[in-house]
């Protein structure tokens, strides 16, 4: 009996762990998203597409052309922000004075086009970097290290992010922009440009996260279906456009998801994680961490 | 200084100003007086970029304003202090203030400029940490303007810099209006109060439903019959 619950604890401190180890990486894609919307008011649901572009991006990068893993990945980050850049530029700005749905609309149509022009030009084959990272194991418990430096990347990524949004005068207009638009001319500050950066950095953090997933799973054209929707989630159960609540809101799905998965299967986990979002919309529609008005 | 002539704006197919005449000399207080939806919004509006004339030239010196994209005016030297004072609520005071010194030449003289607005406002100092929507109406007040101070401008607009504040407060305002002007910033001030205003300008103009009825100097403007009868309620 002693011996059981001493395994079983180590069983649930091993779920925790990368329950959190998962959530960095859920609270980068979230964090993408919510700067798109809470500055531009708009929400990509392309967003986990352009991930996958990014995916296939380090694929051919790494497998095709030979290029190393750390070089491959700035390549990568670099062609999905400008692929942002161009969806704002191509898609959404021409239809910014139109009503919201028409943007989701449009965005959604995006998602097609990439899924599609992925099935067409790369075929639907499940394919990997061919990387095999070593497992750590530490007091009987077991983590890969593609998790871990998963984690770790993520943690940086949104930490440059922080220190550009409060530290850098195009950072504080980005965040200045979302309570106030109109009178941004007044500060010297075009709000085309400003949103054209955003898109950017939203895209780039799309391509970062897209060099960490690589690691762990397959790319196949429709492989943003399995993240995209958690996304969203995440972002709606934080409250859209709150930073601070989207990335709570990451741990908390990636720990029921963890855990679940820890009492049966991790299909479980999803289960328990959706379940749980449409209980908490009932009881805080504004989100986890809603804004008092 | 500044020179509008002959200018028409308005919203969509709503005219709200007809053939405007006004010019600030460099160095001078003016003031724009008139009943609630005269245009005076509207006017300020319009020299600032926020929204383009249908008809008629601005002139800030040498530079022509209407041509001039809006984001760039204020590099032209004309900072506006919006009506509401529009402050980013959930930036801080000193984010607030950075705001204002956007402009690539405002930066470079950023520190300079901070020390100015915290000497003229030794509470924004305190508080420069604080949300800036926390902050009570003078407070805000200060800050906006502060804010506008920071692109280092020749010229000021401030529109109803009194609206909505205590009495003791609009007192402390005004006040504050005539130190900007002793420091050598020419002023062009929109205001519903009257009386206060035509205590700190050098001249005014009286609007009336989009077009300019009266204008003289403030003394002038004290005495005539048609703005004591209207607005000094006598």
């Amino acid at each position: 009996m002693e011996s059981f619950l001493e395994i079983f604890d180590i069983y649930l401190l091993e779920a925790v762990v990368n329950g959190i180890l998962l959530g960095g990486l859920l609270a980068l894609l979230a964090l993408g998203l919510n700067l798109i919307f809470g500055v531009i008011d708009v929400t990509w649901i392309c967003y986990a597409e352009l991930v996958m572009i990014g995916m296939y991006g380090m694929y051919f990068l790494v497998q095709y052309y030979g290029v190393s893993y750390f070089l491959a990945a700035p390549v990568a980050i670099v062609l999905v922000a400008i692929l942002g850049a161009a969806l704002h530029y191509l898609v959404i700005a021409p239809l910014l004075s139109g009503p919201p749905i028409n943007q989701l609309l449009a965005t959604g149509g995006v998602l097609f086009v990439l899924q599609s022009f992925a099935t067409v030009a790369f075929g639907i084959d499940f394919r990997n970097l061919g990387i095999r990272l070593p497992v750590l194991a530490f007091a009987d418990m077991h983590f890969s290290y593609s998790r871990l430096l998963a984690f770790g990347a993520a943690l940086i990524g949104m930490v440059v992010v922080y220190l550009f949004m409060t530290r850098t005068y195009t950072g504080t207009a980005i965040r200045a922009i979302a309570q106030d638009r109109q009178i941004m001319a007044l500060m010297g500050v075009d709000t085309k440009k400003i949103y054209l950066i955003t898109s950017a950095v939203g895209g780039a953090l799309a391509g970062l996260a897209a060099c960490l997933l690589v690691l762990q799973y397959d790319v196949h054209p429709f492989v943003g279906l399995s993240f995209g929707p958690i996304t969203f989630l995440i972002c709606v159960l934080g409250g859209l456009g709150n930073f601070v609540g989207g990335f709570v809101a990451a741990f908390v799905f990636a720990e029921i998801i963890s855990l679940g998965g820890l009492f049966s299967d991790l299909e479980w986990g999803y289960v328990l994680a959706f379940g749980f979002f449409i209980i908490m919309m009932f009881i805080r529609p504004g989100g986890l961490l809603a804004r008092r008005s | 200084m500044l020179e509008l002539k002959s200018l028409d704006a308005g919203y969509g197919s709503f005219q709200a100003l007809f053939g405007i005449n006004l010019d600030v000399k460099a160095g001078e207080a003016v003031g724009v007086i008139g009943p609630n939806g005269a245009g005076k919004t509207t006017l300020m509006r319009v020299i600032s970029g926020l929204i383009r004339p249908t008809r008629g030239t601005i002139a800030m010196e040498a530079a022509d304003v209407v041509a001039t994209p809006a984001h760039l005016i204020v590099g032209l030297g004309i900072a506006h202090v919006p009506e509401n004072r529009r402050l980013f609520p959930r930036l801080t005071v000193e984010d607030n203030l950075k705001m204002g010194a956007f402009m690539p030449k405002a930066r470079a003289k950023f520190a300079e400029r901070l020390e100015f607005v915290f000497d003229l406002f030794p509470r924004m100092k305190e508080r420069r940490n604080q949300m800036a929507g926390t902050m009570s109406g003078g407070e805000q007040q200060m800050c906006a303007i502060g804010r506008a101070l920071m692109s280092d401008p020749k010229l000021l607009l401030l529109d109803e810099p009194s609206a909505g504040l205590a009495p003791v407060v609009v007192q402390q305002v005004f006040e504050l209006v005539k130190r900007i002007r002793s420091g050598g910033l020419t002023v062009l001030i929109v205001e519903q109060n009257v009386q206060q205003v035509l205590k700190v300008v050098d001249r005014a103009y009286l609007l009336e439903a989009g077009t300019i009825r009266a204008s003289g100097t403030a003394a002038e403007m004290l005495a005539s019959d048609t703005v004591k009868q209207a607005y000094l309620g006598v």
